[in-house]
């Protein structure tokens, strides 16, 4: 704009052009982003409208029933997937209990002037860093590490817990709790990275208008910054949420594959991603459709959970 | 298989990727300008050739491979991907790849479709065999031997004898103070040639199995590990773990295994003889495709199978075929040494030449 300005009091002409330019450009910024837009939902449509297709002779065998039965046989070509969604959402739901109170609380933290500057940026700094661990290593660590680890408090709850059903088989080390909570360590950083973000970018008055008027720093926090924060704190859970349901390395090498329903978080179990990626290689055609129909259900689930996080944050916007 | 870790894999890929390096530059040092095409014409013909398979002899394939390479002919390059028998099998068919690799052999709708497509018979040859041992972590009875009767293993892996002072157990273990344990069962969670081996020997041997056989299949019981170095790292970090692994990881990992009662109820212990005796008296059928669940020699060890390579019956490329074929040739001659040395079971005498005879005769080039 201020080239137009510096041209247009010489040339008539110029203006014109330069106008035009600005248009060119204008238009063309215009329908590059739509395409850009259009482009990224097209991609989840063909990546969905694909593994439908190749789904589709297990969708016509098998249908709802799918979701239904409890039987993973390839030699027989019997396939259902209930344990599996159970194990996904179970697991999902571990780690979200666990990160959601100790994500939000660490953003709150990082976000608050408890801590000098200086100290405070490394942290968050470290935290965002556990993001960038590769799956496999974490699963290494889950294995030969975290399992071990954990074994006395595992056979602590299973001896003085058992008759909770949560507790009621012996630990074996690779179990639902063991996948949620290497999940919930997996997804902290999104959360807390995304929460803090949200925190700090509200405006100083909110926090000073509600200090001014009498209220604690808890009260603040609490009553003022985290609803007025909610929408971006919700994202970050539902970013998180998805990591958690779709991971798939971790899953398959800490989870214990077992095809089964238990109400003990202490037995092995499965989830959808871990059955995919350890039957992939060496699956028959039939059972590829099936792998592959499971792979929509999973699809599915987290898009319904997404539409749940939508209609939550609508709610909550309209009571404000 | 990329969602695979494999340790040995992770070792020998960058092992492989230095030794294609440092023959690559060997040849370009010694073919210089001038000189023509006579060293690789005294070598035989140079090319690139690319296959895709079983996981379970992807170790040794990959070795073999290698020292070819390197000390036979550096004009040939072989790439092997180990995606897996079922991944591999499709490539195969989709004609993407030079050759397959399967632990099981070809048959049902892939078969039709290999026929359907090509209009010809796919050619399986064998290449090795190796043994799947039964290995357990009880530190109790550390540095003694272990044998389990075939009651007493069918009984563990269909999830009947839960615990290690069972009778059923203790019986053929008369000298040993079995520790009241449970017991937990590790078996592979991906689709694998290995479990294929097992589940056809506890199909055959153990009367209460209905899981069938396959490359993964329906456990009653048990936790599942990815790959073999999973599940003896399950076996390893799990007090009280018993559970199925290629014979040639627990001798890797120093994991013990069980010596197992055999169809003519002798108790043997896994080694490279006794699971190359299964093979002694067996006829090899046409097709090369030969099972042996549950072998009647009295000093074979019960559990051990073959894997394949298949090529197709014609290749435009006669340069190409020349090369796999003396690959495959050198391999099943000159690498024996290192099969038994990673642990696996090398072809008796007989098979190689029946094998050299297919792969002369059956397939055409050019």
């Amino acid at each position: 704009m201020s080239s137009l300005a510096e041209h247009s009091p010489r040339k008539g002409q110029s203006l014109e052009k330069q106008v035009d330019t600005v248009r060119v450009f204008d238009q063309s910024f215009y329908w590059l982003a739509v395409i850009g837009a259009i482009g990224i939902g097209g991609v989840l449509l063909w990546i969905a409208v694909q593994i439908g297709l190749s789904a589709l002779p297990a969708i016509q065998s098998y249908g709802v029933d799918f979701l239904t039965t409890t039987t993973w046989d390839p030699v027989r070509n019997i396939y259902g997937v209930l344990p599996q969604i159970y194990g996904t959402l179970i697991s999902a739901a571990i780690a979200l209990v666990i990160a959601i109170p100790v994500g939000i609380g660490v953003a709150v933290f990082l976000s608050e002037n408890f801590l000098p500057n200086a100290v405070r940026t490394p942290i968050a700094l470290a935290i965002e860093l556990i993001a960038a661990v590769p799956s496999v290593v974490i699963g290494l660590w889950g294995i030969y590490v975290l399992i071990p680890f954990l074994r006395p408090f595992y056979n602590f709850l299973y001896e003085n817990f058992g008759w909770i059903p949560l507790f009621s088989t012996p630990p074996r080390g690779n179990s639902l709790l063991t996948l949620g909570l290497v999940l919930s360590v997996m997804i902290l950083p999104t959360i807390i990275a995304i929460s803090r973000g949200s925190l700090i970018a509200l405006p100083r008055d909110l926090r000073q208008g509600a200090l001014a008027l009498g209220a604690t720093r808890w009260e603040t926090i609490l009553r003022v910054l985290i609803p007025a924060a909610f929408s971006g704190i919700v994202g970050s859970i539902m970013l998180a949420l998805g990591r958690a349901m779709g991971e798939t390395m971790v899953a398959a090498m800490l989870v214990g594959n077992s095809n089964q329903i238990t109400p003990s978080l202490l037995a092995p179990g499965a989830t959808i991603a871990s059955l995919i990626a350890s039957q992939f290689g060496e699956a028959g055609r039939e059972q590829v459709a099936a792998l592959l129909y499971a792979g929509l259900i999973l699809m599915i689930l987290t898009l319904i959970v997404n539409i749940l996080a939508e209609i939550i944050i609508q709610k909550f916007q309209n009571v404000e | 298989m990329p969602l695979q870790i494999s340790k040995s894999k992770a070792f020998i890929a960058p092992l492989a990727a230095l030794a294609l390096g440092l023959a690559a530059c060997g040849q370009q040092t010694t073919t210089t300008p001038g000189t023509g095409t006579s060293p690789a014409a005294e070598q035989g013909p140079s090319a690139n050739i690319s296959g895709a398979g079983a996981s379970f002899p992807a170790p040794l394939y990959q070795r073999w491979f290698t020292e070819y390479n390197r000390n036979v002919n550096p004009g040939v390059q072989v790439s092997y991907q180990s995606v897996g028998s079922g991944a591999g099998l499709e490539q195969y068919i989709n004609g993407t790849v030079d050759f397959g690799a399967s632990d099981a052999p070809i048959q049902g709708d892939r078969l039709e479709a290999f026929r359907q497509k090509y209009n010809a018979e796919p050619i399986q040859v064998p290449t090795v065999a190796g043994a799947v041992v039964l290995a357990y972590n009880l530190p109790e009875i550390e540095g003694q031997e272990l044998r389990l009767s075939r009651e007493a293993y069918c009984g563990i892996v269909t999830g009947q004898v839960t615990q290690w002072n069972d009778p059923l157990i203790a019986q053929a273990n008369p000298n040993i103070n079995l520790p009241d344990r449970a017991i937990t069962f590790a078996r592979r969670a991906d689709g694998s040639g290995t479990t294929f081996i097992f589940t056809n020997h506890i199909d055959t041997a153990c009367p209460g199995w209905e899981a069938g056989v396959g490359t993964s299949v329906d456990w009653p019981t048990g936790v599942g590990a990815q790959g073999n170095e999973g599940v003896a790292a399950q076996i390893q970090q799990n007090e009280g773990t018993i559970g199925y692994i290629e014979y040639a990881y627990s001798k890797l990992n120093n994991i013990p295994a069980a010596a197992l009662e055999n169809a003519s109820g002798e108790y043997v212990a896994p080694t490279p003889e006794s699971a190359g005796a299964i093979f002694e008296g067996a006829e090899i059928p046409e097709d090369f495709a030969l099972l042996v669940p549950d072998p009647k020699n009295p000093e074979a060890f019960p559990i051990a199978g073959l894997t394949w390579v298949l090529v197709y019956p014609t290749y435009d490329d006669p340069e190409k075929w020349k090369a796999l074929q003396n690959v495959l040739e050198w391999s099943l001659t000159e690498g024996r040494p290192i099969a038994e040395e990673l642990g696996y079971v090398p072809l008796p005498e007989s098979v190689v030449e029946r094998v050299q005879q297919v792969l002369a005769e059956r397939v055409k080039a050019g």
